[in-house]
């Protein structure tokens, strides 16, 4: 039990950081532009998949370098020659355009690497156990992926508050036409930002990629879970999204683990109309914990978690 | 005498910056009221507590006797109260017919109705044709609202206002950007409209004030320092100071 | 009088066309494509009353259309096993009460905020019942669906709509009364309201209405539709399954009505018609036929909000106003280069899709607008880089012509007092 409850623990937080890694860059790209990033999950595959075609040729490491980069290069020139020219007609067709977006990136990638998923494996360096605990092993790559997103978080929070830049970013968070007036360039502002952000994605990309599956899905499969976190989270709040990205992490994590259904436990005649309820384990219920969570808290509280009143 | 609107020490912060700090105010039924002040007295933030757009932080305010504190803004203007926006907030796409015609349908009790085409509805229609000659836009009758000049989508605002049965209207700046013709206009259009009706308005217009108000009170930092007729806000020395300046009317 | 009849036109015209088409497209694969661009005209239809009307933009609609299409599937053949004197046609009343059920349930939660927060939580609800379907597998079939059998229902004055001819003058009877309600209700005050709140959500609620409330309403009225339109699915095909109430059906719907014309009432019909056609068409024709649907509703986007219907009326409007001719030197000047440039797209795809996603299986050999081609070889490329690259050039520098020629008409339009 205890050996159950600490690696769906850790397990959890990997997963709910992965989340982050990702959610933090959609949260700042809304609280900047107003554009709700419908691609930021394909920038996550990108990332996976760029990472994948350069370990095959040069080795993880140099991947995990250059394949952020690249997204990122994408990201800003999707900014600069895209939704540049779509600020002015509103959010919506903002938002249009990164949907548009996102299917036609899931189609270039099913084009070229195929439907099935890809051998992105992780490097032989990183191939080994951790550590031991009550009898199972937790490989050392997740802690490596533990380790990278705790870096990414620290250098964030270092460039937002210590640099020159990052000032200038938080004060373009709140008041872009006032840092448009004070001499900023505030489009070349948008353009790095939206680009940091698709690059943070590429890098969650390029380090889960190994661990989960790579596949033409998975910007799908992922997308949706990122934007319930952003809305349970309370839209526009970091905070919110990081207790939103944990929460959900641990909640479907435990639900995994945890193999057992209401027949299991109440005994085998099901109440008439519960039927296919009532043998579903926990763990088959996992994928819908996450919307499950977003209803509850839409119910409760209808702003998010840590959301403010806005329009 | 019942009175129309009562405030009742009003009061809100955001955050620690107090903008209203203890407004009372009684205002009669059928009394043409207006508040004037300094920019940032918080006039505007007063209209907003007052129709529900905002909550305040403690306080009461009454329509006619009635407590409406804290009701979201479609609950009041079924009770009575309407109101104008400085900026002004009307449907741009929709034509001045259909503007005006959307503002009397609750009063007239259509509500929600989805069977019957609202050209059937000959009250609806009489109701904003008869407002549309009010307001002088009946020419105009099928342009976009949005494409309207600056006076034309005040007047609009006006009669969009005043087209339900609110009894208690609002105005917030209704003259704001007008030169002296148009301000002329909108002042006997205002007198017109509001014939029988309860009005407060915000105003920065002397002019106005005086020719409009049966009362005037002065806002200055979020309080009420006088409320009085035109004639004695004009002698009043608190008044001069704080806000018409030596140099007056 | 004449008012009347010019208002009962278009209604005529189309009651002719629905009842006609089948006599001048007779084929058996016109016949299910047209069974199904009625569908999904009610579907479409269905959907910009949210989206073109309120202003709500779902990315989950297929939820009532595929719960409907559920309900009705499991409704015929619950029918067929207690031998119901139940018949066919009334079956997607069914399928539209389900949807208005389930369109109540979510409504309340989904439009308690607008906007951006409406649409996420769209997705949200739209991805609980798409992953709900692989649970509760009696009720969604589990990934072969829901079959049955519709000539097993009670006969409707002697038809057991077997053949696909009578199923596709169901629906044409269904799209005809279903078009017709949702464009009475645009014109009722509760669509008036519709607009405001698409339009000014604030100053709705100070003229007394709840912007909530018309939000709510609108959203059962959708669903409703949307309903109607899985049922008659359910009849055409005689299958369900999750599919239906997928991302992708959800998509779909999405670009149907935006890409025909949110802002007008009839932009959906003709978005409905042409992606059904180009879906059925040009899934024969190349693999990556979901890619340029892609690309076409990023260019729509972009370039041309408005949609087919949009910009159509706005050619009209400049044809009857006058000034038109002042388009056409700029139009015959960009259109060779917009055409080059799209061919030389076209051509791009096609080869890349031919040499990455099927040389291995297929050769790199393919037929390209008529030329046999390889695509493992140099010259096809170089040939559709350069066409795209010129053709591209082209377009970005004539295109002033054209914004310049449209300043000259809209001025002229202005003058005349039409805004």
């Amino acid at each position: 039990m205890l050996q159950l409850i600490t690696f769906s623990t850790l397990n959890g937080v990997l997963y709910g950081m992965l989340l982050f890694m990702m959610a933090s860059g959609l949260t700042l790209i809304f609280s900047m532009m107003g554009v709700l990033n419908f691609a930021h999950s394909s920038f996550y595959m990108l990332g996976a998949y760029f990472g994948f075609e350069i370990s095959r040729r040069t080795g993880f490491w140099p991947g995990l370098v250059l394949a952020p980069l690249m997204v990122g290069a994408i990201g800003a020139l999707v900014e600069r020659y895209g939704l540049r020219h779509l600020h002015r007609r509103g959010h919506v067709s903002e938002l249009l355009f990164t949907f548009g977006l996102a299917f036609v990136i899931e189609e270039l990638v099913q084009m070229v690497w195929g439907k099935l998923p890809v051998d992105y494996r992780v490097p032989s360096q990183l191939d080994f156990v951790a550590f031991r605990l009550f009898d199972t092993t937790y490989p050392a790559y997740r802690v490596f992926m533990l380790l990278v997103a705790i870096a990414m978080f620290a250098a964030l929070l270092a460039v937002l508050t210590r640099t020159r830049v990052g000032l200038i970013i938080q004060a373009a968070l709140t008041h872009p036409n006032m840092v448009a007036m004070l001499g900023h360039d505030v489009p070349k502002i948008f353009m790095l930002v939206f680009g940091a952000g698709a690059g943070l994605a590429g890098l969650a990309g390029v380090i889960a990629g190994p661990a989960l599956v790579t596949q033409p899905a998975m910007a799908s499969l992922l997308g949706p879970i990122l934007f319930v976190a952003i809305v349970v989270g309370g839209l526009g709040s970091l905070t919110g999204a990081f207790v939103a990205s944990l929460l959900i992490g641990l909640v479907q994590t435990f639900a995994v683990a945890m193999n057992f259904s209401l027949a299991e436990v109440f005994g085998s005649v099901a109440p008439p109309f519960l039927g296919d309820l009532w043998k579903v384990t926990i763990a088959e219920l996992a994928p819908v914990m996450p919307y499950l969570l977003l209803v509850l808290v839409l119910i409760f509280r209808p702003t998010g978690l840590m959301g403010r009143r806005e329009s | 005498m019942n009175a129309a609107l009562s405030l009742l020490d009003l009061r809100k912060n955001f955050g620690p910056v107090q903008i209203i700090r203890g407004v009372s105010l009684d205002i009669d039924e059928g009394e043409r009221h207006a508040i004037i002040g300094p920019n940032g007295a918080g006039k505007s933030t007063l209209f907003n507590l007052v129709s529900g757009r905002i909550r305040p932080s403690s306080g009461e305010v009454r329509l006619h006797g009635q407590p409406i504190t804290g009701l979201s803004p479609f609950e009041i203007n079924r009770r009575g109260l309407s109101r104008s926006f400085q900026i002004t907030n009307i449907f741009p796409k929709m034509s001045v017919e259909e503007n005006l015609r959307c503002a009397a349908l609750w009063s007239l009790g259509y509500k929600y109705a989805f069977w019957t085409s609202i050209e059937r509805l000959s009250d609806v229609c009489e109701r904003a044709e008869w407002l549309m000659g009010r307001v002088g836009l009946t020419a105009r009758r099928h342009v976009p609202a949005g494409v309207l000049s600056y006076a034309e989508q005040r007047a609009l605002e006006i009669g969009v206002t005043i087209g339900g049965s609110a009894d208690v209207v609002l105005l917030d700046e209704p003259t704001a950007g007008m030169n002296s013709g148009e301000t002329e206009q909108a002042v006997a259009l205002i007198r017109k409209m509001t014939q029988g009706k309860t009005l407060v308005m915000v105003e920065h217009d002397m002019g106005v004030v005086f020719s409009l108000a049966d009362r005037i009170s002065v806002l200055v930092y979020g309080q009420i320092i006088a409320s009085d007729t035109p004639e004695r806000i004009r002698e009043n020395p608190a008044v001069r100071e704080a806000y018409l300046g030596q140099a007056v009317s | 009088m004449t008012a009347r009849l010019s208002a009962l036109g278009p209604w005529l015209t189309f009651a002719v066309i629905l009842a006609a088409a089948p006599r001048v497209f007779p084929s058996a694969t016109a016949l299910t494509m047209m069974s199904l661009m009625g569908v999904m005209i009610i579907f479409a239809l269905s959907y910009n009353m949210l989206l073109g009307q309120t202003g709500l933009l779902s990315f989950g609609h297929a939820v009532y259309y595929g719960l409907g299409g559920f309900v009705a599937i499991h409704t015929m053949n619950a029918v067929i096993h207690n031998k119901l004197g139940v018949s066919v046609p009334i079956i997607p009343l069914v399928g539209g009460l389900a949807g208005l059920a389930f369109g109540a349930l979510f409504g309340l939660v989904s439009t308690r905020r607008a906007g951006i927060v409406f649409s996420m939580i769209s997705l949200g609800l739209g991805e609980l019942v798409s992953s709900s379907s692989f649970i509760l597998r009696t009720f969604f079939g589990g990934e072969e669906g829901i079959t049955t059998n519709r000539s097993k229902l009670a006969p409707f004055f002697g038809h057991k709509f077997g053949p696909q001819l009578e199923v596709y003058y169901l629906i044409a009877v269904w799209c005809f009364f279903c078009v017709l309600a949702m464009y009475a209700v645009t014109r009722t005050p509760f669509g008036r309201m519709c607009n405001a709140v698409r339009e000014n959500p604030e100053r709705v609620e100070f003229v007394g209405y709840s912007p909530r409330m018309v939000r709510l309403i609108a959203f059962c009225f959708a669903a409703f539709f949307a309903g109607i339109a899985g049922g008659l699915a359910a009849i055409s095909f005689e299958i369900v399954n999750a599919q239906q109430l997928g991302a992708q059906q959800s998509s779909l719907v999405l670009l149907m009505a935006y890409i025909g014309g949110v802002g007008s009432f009839a932009g959906p019909i003709v978005g409905a018609v042409i992606i059904t056609f180009l879906q059925i068409m040009l899934s024969d024709v190349t693999s990556a036929w979901q890619l340029y649907f892609g690309l076409m509703f990023i260019a729509v986007v972009m370039f041309a909000p408005e949609g087919v219907v949009g910009w159509t009326m706005l050619h009209l409007r400049a044809l009857r106003g006058g000034g038109a001719w002042r388009l056409a030197p700029a139009y015959v000047a960009v259109g060779p280069a917009l055409a080059a440039s799209g061919l030389g797209a076209i051509m791009i795809i096609e080869l890349a899709n031919r040499q990455l996603a099927e040389a291995r299986s297929e050769g790199s050999a393919m037929r390209l607008f008529g030329f046999d081609v390889d695509a493992s070889t140099p010259p096809p490329w170089i040939v559709a880089v350069a066409l795209f690259a010129a053709g591209t050039v082209l377009v970005l520098r004539l295109w002033p012509r054209v914004g310049d020629a449209w300043g000259a008409v809209n001025a002229r339009l202005h003058f005349r007092g039409e805004g």
